[in-house]
């Protein structure tokens, strides 16, 4: 009964959420069925549409892990978005100076940042991941530390964060590590020896051009980490233990001070990762104002997937498609733009938030037992 | 220096505040009310899209004006009904509607306008018009008459909030549920209903700081055109401890912020002769922020019940 309710509930949401959304389609004028068709259809083709959706799934599931471990803590993480920009600076950094890389000025020849080695490949990658992971959970860290220490509210904190990540990182990016003259507003690429192979290589029939890469193996592997460390280890009960009852955990002997600053951290590295996918993997430098809202989509990922694993891996696979498929809504409908992807996204935000207003209904057709008051 | 600090700076810095303080007003009535308002964001870009819309088809920026209040409440209610009836997370309804207004406006602006997530050009005469409309009699003054009326409507709803808030009984209710329902509902006020109005006073004012922005400031509505005001709003609304008037003084410091770095742009130099990086300015207002709420200056705490759904006792 509660797997199934555990299921339902999320699957109304999104329906909900698909019949406001064909309204407001219809409303201006296009077919809702058309629509939903290419917004569903394009994603399940070999390999463009299967190769998209898993490698556009790929930060939503790091980004909803990270959401999903705060949460369990009884935290709100908004900040995933400065994290995994910050984790993406860090890991382009490192693939700069210690992948050999000089940035050169155009105009003069002379280095403007010369390298501070150039590690072989089986050192530097590894380390970039790293440094993604700590990155990330430093910038996370930051709000679980300010909460624990000063009691201010970690939500104000991470959204307050994401800006000075943001300004930040903008500033690096333009003063420091671009290349002199460069109108776009990125960094040097990093060295060859930093990037993440593609699956291409290894997957006959996947080509090359497909940007999907080793990043997702890491993704699914961070589910199973995340559900292991969270169900089957001690450190993984406490923290579930201050999410839901944080007094009677404190009356058990945990730290609470020291669980929210450890689940911030976890969620900060996990968002972190999404540097790996998109600065090893995907464009092999830092590109200001790279992410397409991943932290935020990490929040619906997370409460779509009632922050379980499992769900998580689930709920950012459908905003996969969903995201790959407002690309053919833009080119093949008359009114309907891409938009439409964001406007469903806030939709099942809010269903899945105000769950409660399903019950109602659900009783009246005896699919929920009356809860007992 | 004196090319930085001139009198555009500071009317800069009134034009730059106004939204602000009308959105961080409307957090104010929300959050007095124990509603946490993370969708000022979101609120604010439902009012810029329906005034510019609406002032485009009717040629008058002052229905554009009513429609984008008439919608900001009722995307407010919207919140309203799911934290209140439905008791879903303040915070993650807030990020829904958030999310829901960067897609919302760009569908129906392809849809209205064939464009790709803005309006048309509003003409001049149908903008929501400066002081100088109303005062042509003293054209000496014209330096403070350039002033949009909105700047003068925030100055006065900041006077009347402060007013309402501690003057009237309404503002006692008001402040009541937010600090202790229990004791307000026993002594026989509605939690929820006080709930209700005050977030929808919150979408009310965040229209028309949304209407400020497209027809007052600008003269069409651009994709996601709020560009984080929503927040700075509530920092300041933080900042300024929740009151109203400090609230302002919060919102014209980082309009200020930000007044000066356009101002200082390729004027100001380091004494190394460098462009000062505007980043670090624009970063003021959020590192102010989490300062203040650390109780480094001063203490600033939230009403009690803030984000904590009124389950009435059975």
């Amino acid at each position: 009964m509660k797997l199934f309710r555990e299921i339902l509930f999320p699957l109304i949401a999104v329906l909900a959420a698909f019949i406001v959304g064909g309204i407001v389609v219809w409303i201006i004028g296009d077919n809702p069925f058309e629509t939903y068709k290419l917004l569903i259809g394009s994603a399940f083709s070999w390999p463009d549409g299967i190769g998209y959706t898993l490698f556009n799934a790929t930060p939503l599931i790091f980004t909803g892990l990270a959401v999903a471990v705060a949460f369990r803590c009884g935290l709100l993480n908004i900040g995933a978005e400065g994290q995994l920009y910050f984790a993406a600076f860090a890991t382009a950094w490192v693939g700069i100076k210690f992948g050999g890389v000089s940035i050169l000025n155009p105009s003069t020849g002379q280095a403007v940042v010369s390298p501070f080695a150039n590690l072989p490949a089986v050192v530097l990658l590894p380390l970039c991941c790293m440094v993604a992971i700590v990155a990330g959970a430093i910038w996370g860290a930051i709000p679980g530390v300010l909460k624990a220490r000063f009691g201010s509210h970690e939500v104000i904190n991470t959204i307050m964060l994401n800006f000075i990540a943001v300004a930040l990182l903008s500033y690096f990016t333009q003063y420091h590590y671009k290349i002199p003259g460069d109108a776009i507003m990125q960094t040097a690429e990093i060295g060859p020896k930093a990037f993440l192979p593609t699956l291409g290589r290894f997957i006959p029939g996947l080509p090359a051009r497909i940007p999907l890469n080793i990043a997702f193996i890491l993704a699914v592997i961070a589910c199973v980490l995340v559900y292991i460390f969270l169900w089957k280890t001690k450190w993984g009960y406490e923290l579930r233990a201050t999410g839901a009852n944080p007094s009677a955990a404190e009356y058990g002997g945990v730290s609470i001070r020291k669980q929210i600053i450890l689940a911030m951290a976890i969620s900060g590295g996990l968002a972190g990762m999404v540097g790996i996918n998109e600065v090893l993997g995907y464009r092999h430098r830092y590109y200001d104002g790279f992410s397409a809202n991943y932290g935020f989509v990490g929040i619906a990922v997370a409460l779509l997937g009632r922050n379980h694993p499992v769900g998580v891996f689930l709920a950012a696979i459908l905003f996969a498609i969903l995201l790959r498929g407002g690309i053919f809504v833009d080119a093949f409908t008359l009114h309907v733009s891409k938009d439409i992807v964001d406007m469903l996204l806030g939709i099942v935000i809010v269903f899945v938030a105000a769950e409660a207003m399903f019950r109602g209904p659900l009783k009246k057709f005896g699919l929920m037992r009356r809860a007992k008051v | 220096m004196r090319q930085i600090f001139t009198l555009s700076l500071v009317f800069s810095t009134i034009r730059l505040s106004t939204p602000l303080v009308l959105a961080a007003l409307g957090g104010l009535y929300s959050e007095r009310s124990g509603v946490i308002n993370i969708a000022l964001e979101g609120l604010l870009l439902a009012g810029a899209f329906t005034a510019a819309s609406v002032t485009f088809y009717a040629h008058n920026p002052w229905i554009g004006l009513a429609a984008a209040i008439f919608a900001g409440a009722l995307v407010a209610y919207l919140i309203a009904l799911a934290c209140i009836r439905f008791k879903a997370d303040q915070v993650v309804t807030g990020t829904g509607i958030n999310i829901l207004f960067l897609g919302l406006p760009a569908v129906l602006s392809g849809a209205l306008f064939l464009s790709s997530g803005s309006t048309p050009q509003i003409p001049k005469e149908n903008l929501l018009p400066a002081l100088s409309r109303f005062l042509p009699f003293m054209p000496e003054w014209r330096i403070f008459t350039d002033v949009s009326s909105v700047s003068l409507l925030a100055l006065v709803m900041v006077l009347v909030t402060r007013y309402v808030l501690y003057r009237t009984p309404f503002g006692l209710r008001l402040r009541a549920v937010g600090e202790n329902p229990e004791a307000a509902d026993a002594a026989g006020v509605s939690v929820n209903l006080m709930r209700y109005i005050g977030v929808m006073l919150s979408g009310a004012l965040a229209g028309i700081g949304g209407a400020y922005l497209s027809i007052g400031q600008s003269s069409l509505f651009t994709r996601n055109m709020a560009s984080g005001r929503g927040f700075i709003a509530l920092a300041a609304l933080i900042f300024g401890k929740w009151r109203p008037v400090q609230t302002m003084l919060a919102c014209l410091l980082f309009g200020f912020a930000d007044a000066l770095t356009t101002q200082m742009q390729g004027v100001a130099k380091l004494p190394s002769g460098e462009d000062i990086p505007v980043q670090f300015i624009l970063m003021i207002p959020y590192v102010v922020t989490i300062i203040v709420l650390a109780g480094f200056i001063g203490q600033s705490r939230a009403p009690k019940a803030l984000g904590i759904p009124y389950q009435k006792e059975r």
